[in-house]
């Protein structure tokens, strides 16, 4: 069974310090990689893998009740994997192998590969609609886990995306959690080609409870497992989260 | 075994084999982007409203819906136009589906410049080759309605992703009810020993008349249906070669990357013998089904000539 033993902020932040650390020494051994999205999303992963967000248990990743935890931006694979490392997934010793042959550590992630990794991305754009389709049997099911999918705002610049959200609105599906990590850098430099208002409107994305300015506290409500009949819930990271983090 | 003169449309298949297959305690489920009318899918839908979802016109969504619901648990149908499946969502059948080999059944209706009247937006000529391309992808183009049920069935019961391409044109049935379709077996509808033709599809009856013509030449033509491209019948194929010393294949494609090169590969590294294709090579145009595959050359006859080319060119 997982734990659900409440850590601390404090508890958090120590973490979170741990897997930029991790981040930095991957890619420099590995001389390659993606720091700067890794670096953005560790804290919103680390809230979500170890502030009681996610129902997960390392030592049975395919506990059938697990919530999933989808992956969308594919890339960022020396945060998820260092979080994945740290919550008991795999030994930590393995993150140096991190792109290198015979690691199971890949550049972008493979499904299973180690185990706890819900999806293969790197192509962006493709996890909500992964995600859908998981909370979607879920419904089906009658199966109580919910679906969380992290994405990046290069994710909200490819069409799948929108399609994914549209038709979640339009199966009401109240299952699943979309998070956006939203720091407004691109492969290209700064950009802004998604444009969320960030002052936490409410249908803001059609059909979406929007949240914004989460924090590494997991304590958001956006988080909660309940929420309004029939929608989604769309958690975004605004700019500006690491400031007003550091000064908590 | 063989009959003729009634005709149906491979796609019709697709609706009225998952309901069964659902009625049989198969956990099938479908997904269809906006064409489940065309596709037949609805009519699943229709029985099992709860197992059935549509995304709008969203091809890519529709891949990773399926590939999720798949990795769920889920048998996985998701059915669109060959155009727009895979045409519309390559990268996510080759990231949602083939590299994870999750368990996603993709049926592409409308494949070929058979699909008529739309004219060349709408006929697929590529689709094979892009699938054959994904090496965890099985690959059916069944000849008929009833070889169609079957193959869907096949799909159902084993693991991993399948392409299955149907057809949307009324063609003739082939088969009765005591033909069963193997994965990974080519089906000998005739016996011959001068040369073979090897076809798919709507193109497998064309075959059958080719050969009929050229038995009032007192040529003995092998007629294979070669359904499974993926998994091949190399045996079947190698034996054609060594028993007949020539091919001809015949497909409703583009004649790169689908049946001809399958085949000429497997006999050019084992039994090298004088080969035909005979498929389309430019994009398609408007027309009825029978009209395009004859100004396509996609005929009996061309076959004949084409078999005639190769017998002559035999050794020995």
């Amino acid at each position: 069974m997982p734990s659900t033993e409440a850590p601390t902020t404090h508890d958090l932040q120590a973490t979170a310090r741990r897997v930029r650390r991790d981040i930095i020494r991957m890619t420099a051994a590995a001389q390659s990689g993606h720091p700067a999205g890794s670096l953005s999303c560790t804290d919103l992963l680390v809230a979500v893998y170890f502030g009681g967000i996610l129902r997960h248990d390392p030592a049975n990743p395919f506990w059938p009740e697990r919530d999933r935890f989808v992956f969308s931006k594919g890339h960022a694979t020396p945060a998820y994997y260092a979080v994945l490392a740290e919550a008991g997934y795999f030994p930590t010793d393995e993150l140096l192998t991190f792109r290198t042959l015979g690691s199971r550590l890949q550049g972008h992630t493979v499904m299973g590969n180690p185990p706890g990794v819900e999806m293969s991305a790197g192509a962006l754009g493709m996890g909500l609609s992964f995600s859908l389709g998981l909370a979607l049997a879920a419904r089906m099911d009658r199966a109580p886990h919910r679906v969380y999918c992290m994405l990046s705002d290069g994710d909200c610049n490819e069409g799948q995306t929108w399609e994914a959200a549209m038709a979640s609105a339009h199966h009401r599906v109240d299952n699943l959690t979309a998070i956006v990590d939203y720091n407004h850098i691109q492969n290209d430099g700064f950009s802004d080609y998604t444009r969320y208002s960030g002052d936490g409107d409410r249908d803001r994305v059609g059909g979406w409870v929007l949240d914004s300015g989460y924090t590494v506290k997991g304590a958001h409500p956006g988080a909660g497992r309940g929420g309004p009949q029939g929608a989604g819930r769309l958690m975004v990271r605004a700019k500006g989260l690491d400031s007003s983090l550091r000064s908590e | 075994m063989v009959q003729a003169a009634k005709t149906a449309a491979t796609r019709e298949a697709l609706g009225p084999t998952l309901v069964r297959l659902a009625r049989e305690g198969l956990d099938v489920v479908a997904v269809d982007a906006d064409l489940g009318v065309s596709t037949t899918a609805a009519g699943f839908g229709k029985e099992f409203p709860d197992r059935f979802i549509t995304v709008g016109v969203a091809e890519q969504n529709l891949v990773g819906v399926a590939a999720g619901l798949a990795a769920a648990g889920k048998i996985a149908f998701a059915s669109s136009f060959a155009v727009f499946l895979p045409g519309h969502c390559f990268d996510q059948v080759r990231m949602a589906i083939a590299q994870p080999g999750l368990n996603v059944k993709l049926v592409a209706s409308h494949g070929g410049v058979v699909t008529g009247e739309d004219g060349a937006s709408a006929q697929a000529i590529e689709d094979l080759s892009l699938m054959l391309s994904l090496p965890t992808f099985r690959v059916i183009v069944p000849a008929d309605v009833v070889e169609t049920a079957q193959a869907i069935e096949a799909a159902a019961r084993n693991y991993g992703p399948f392409y299955i391409r149907t057809g949307r044109p009324k063609v003739p049935v082939i088969y009765d009810d005591s033909y069963r379709f193997e994965l990974g077996k080519a089906h000998l509808l005739r016996p011959g020993s001068d040369v073979t033709v090897t076809a798919i599809g709507v193109m497998v009856h064309v075959a059958l008349a080719a050969a009929e013509l050229l038995a009032g030449e007192g040529i003995d033509c092998r007629v294979l249906n070669m359904a499974s491209l993926r998994p091949l019948d190399e045996e079947a194929v190698l034996a054609a070669a060594a028993e007949t010393g020539a091919i001809v294949t015949v497909e409703d494609h583009y004649v790169h990357g689908g049946l001809g090169s399958l085949v000429s590969q497997t006999v050019a590294k084992a039994q090298p013998v004088p080969m035909a294709f005979v498929g389309t090579e430019r994009f398609g145009t408007s027309g009825k089904w029978d009209e395009l595959l004859r100004h396509f050359d996609l005929t009996p006859e061309r076959i004949a000539r084409e078999v005639r080319g190769v017998i002559a060119r035999k050794s020995g």
